[in-house]
């Protein structure tokens, strides 16, 4: 594999943005090459994993995982419950540093500089990679203030903060049902109304990256349409990854798909489950055509 | 037409197993007139104390009482030194000892790496809210009036109280710290907050009115506090206002005067004065305790 010119020099300045001050980045900056051939040259690499085990403790949560994740693609992981997914979710925009006992090991490069390089910063790695939870979270104050929280803290330059609120609130097809409302508190909003709040928060510091935890486990068919809609819009800014538990919803809405699923190994006589990548390839594939059984088996209902 | 009735055997049976077991119905009741009977003693002693004092206290009760200061006769005597002391105490206290306790609550809660020793610091805070007032006025005396060379004056005492009612704001605050959603702090964090700004500006709102209650609370703790002011050296009798700016003034404060006036011989002291006192005491710390309820209800509303 041939190592591209610009994709160098995306990196470099990546690093530099992620890091502190220091504008000399020496010699020590690894760039990394895509690990999967790239046969389609318009969607460029994103997030390049390797060999990525998380642990909790001693015992992985996930282990050994590769895969590369590119820009502008909706790219769901799937699985049965407990096998991970979420952990690993978390490892792109450093949420589980937030967990003292967990470790992650093997290399995750954005854009190829490496994302647990020790002068990156997580805040700053944060601000390019949001995230919108499993059960919506709006923050305990009125709608205009849960937008303008993000860009306030990032210090982003904004020449109108209204407009701003807007913008981002019509991007997630909220404006229409809250404009009247500003100023109201987000808890009266509905679960649906408040999800798409959450995704106009994340929008709203203007990421590169927008990760998904089971956005829709808590939201009705309708509120679930609407939000697939607009993450089909969302990518033509933004890349998109969704942990879901809905088949339906990865083969109608994504790009890629990842089936996971918990391995029983025997550890000094115990049996610990952690979580392996068993398949990864365009959605289609997964859901018609499978190569392994087990994927088959998921995906046709026949486990989990 | 072939509608299906019950017959009424069968109701009267399913009746009789839907009905409760007489023993079952005894034991409860039992428990509840056993509840019950805790609770009307508890009403029972606090009514009797207010009927009481208020008996004796509200007759002599008038505005010159409020505004006169000490006197040795018992119908010119009045608390207006020591009003003043009690209320620039409480301010006092709640400038020294809400920062304080605040700060030290958030850092436990959301800086605090969870080892050893901050589980030996969280214990003992625990421990120190029940520690002796008494206890508190000689640590009080020993560094601020001596060690700190402050002498016995309104600014030693305010520290001592503050000493008192921190362990109390720091475990308060902590538990309405606690009780802030982790979603909240995980949805900040996801939009690039640094652990700081979430707590600033998003934690500490969401706390704000259970700190606030805390606070309150114990504040109309340490307002009746009165060991702890006699060892630091507040005053029996003063003859001058005190103000919460004039550090190094001398204080009292009034559970010392009501402590004084109950230990006179005379009937129109023990009896008269001391209730009058303690009735003007009982109606600062209502008054504090609803401004709690009026701000923890105006702040939850506002989320």
């Amino acid at each position: 594999m041939v190592e591209k010119a610009t994709t160098e020099t995306r990196s470099r300045t990546d690093v530099a943005e992620l890091g502190d001050e220091e504008k000399d980045l020496g010699p020590k900056v690894e760039v990394s090459e895509p690990s999967t051939p790239v046969d389609e040259q318009s969607h460029r690499t994103v997030f390049d994993v390797r060999d990525v085990t998380v642990r909790y403790g001693s015992f992985p949560a996930i282990r050994d995982v590769t895969m590369a994740i590119r820009e502008h693609e909706i790219t769901a992981l799937i699985g049965p419950s407990g096998c991970g997914k979420s952990t690993y979710l978390r490892c792109f925009n450093r949420m589980n540093d937030l967990i003292p006992s967990a470790r992650v090991e093997g290399t995750i490069t954005y854009h190829g500089a490496d994302l647990y390089a020790k002068k990156v910063d997580p805040v700053e790695v944060r601000r390019r990679i949001g995230m919108v939870f499993q059960s919506p979270n709006p923050f305990p104050k009125s709608i205009y203030e849960n937008i303008a929280f993000g860009p306030k803290v990032n210090n982003m330059q904004v020449d109108s903060m209204d407009d701003l609120v807007e913008q981002s609130l019509r991007r997630a097809a909220l404006w229409e049902e809250v404009k009247d409302k500003l100023g109201d508190s987000a808890y009266g909003l509905s679960g649906g109304q408040q999800q798409r709040l959450c995704i106009a928060r994340a929008i709203a510091v203007d990421p590169d990256v927008i990760l998904m935890d089971e956005p829709c486990s808590s939201l009705d068919p309708i509120a679930t349409g609407r939000i697939e809609d607009l993450m089909r819009e969302l990518t033509e800014r933004y890349t998109i990854v969704i942990v879901t538990h809905n088949m339906q919803q990865a083969a109608r809405a994504s790009d890629r798909t990842a089936f996971i699923t918990t391995e029983v190994q025997n550890d000094e006589g115990k049996d610990r489950r952690s979580g392996r990548l068993i398949e990864f390839d365009l959605t289609e594939t997964i859901f018609q055509n499978p190569s392994d059984e087990r994927t088959e088996d998921y995906v046709t209902g026949r486990f989990g | 037409m072939d509608v299906i009735s019950t017959p009424r055997s069968n109701a009267r049976k399913a009746l009789d197993q839907l009905g409760r077991p007489a023993e079952r119905r005894f034991g409860e009741l039992a428990f509840r007139g056993l509840l019950l009977f805790g609770t009307i003693i508890a009403c029972l002693v606090l009514g009797v104390l207010l009927v009481s004092v208020g008996m004796d206290g509200i007759p002599r009760l008038n505005a010159a009482f409020l505004t006169e200061y000490s006197s040795r006769f018992a119908d010119e005597t009045g608390i207006r030194a020591q009003l003043t002391g009690t209320l620039s105490l409480m301010v006092l206290v709640a400038l020294i000892a809400c920062p304080i306790g605040v700060g030290a609550a958030i850092y436990l809660e959301e800086f605090a790496p969870r080892n050893r020793f901050t589980r030996l610091i969280e214990v003992n805070i625990a421990n120190l809210a029940g520690v002796p007032s008494i206890v508190y006025g000689l640590l009080g005396l020993a560094v601020f009036v001596y060690f700190l060379s402050v002498g016995r004056h309104l600014l030693a005492g305010a520290a001592t109280l503050a000493l008192l009612v921190l362990p109390v704001i720091i475990v308060a605050g902590r538990e309405a710290i606690k009780a802030v959603p982790q979603e909240i702090r995980a949805g900040g964090l996801a939009l690039g907050a640094t652990r700081w700004q979430v707590a600033s500006r998003q934690v500490l709102p969401a706390a704000l009115p259970g700190m606030l209650t805390g606070t309150i609370l114990s504040l109309s703790r340490a307002i009746g506090e009165t060991a702890p002011l006699l060892a630091v050296g507040a005053a029996f009798s003063i003859r001058q206002n005190v103000k919460p700016w004039e550090l190094f003034s001398d204080f009292s404060a009034l559970p010392i005067v009501i402590y004084q006036y109950a230990s006179f011989p005379g009937e129109d002291f023990r009896v008269e004065a001391a209730s009058a006192g303690i009735v003007v005491l009982l109606a600062v710390l209502l008054l504090m305790n609803s401004v709690a309820i009026v701000l923890r209800n105006r702040y939850s509303r506002r989320t």
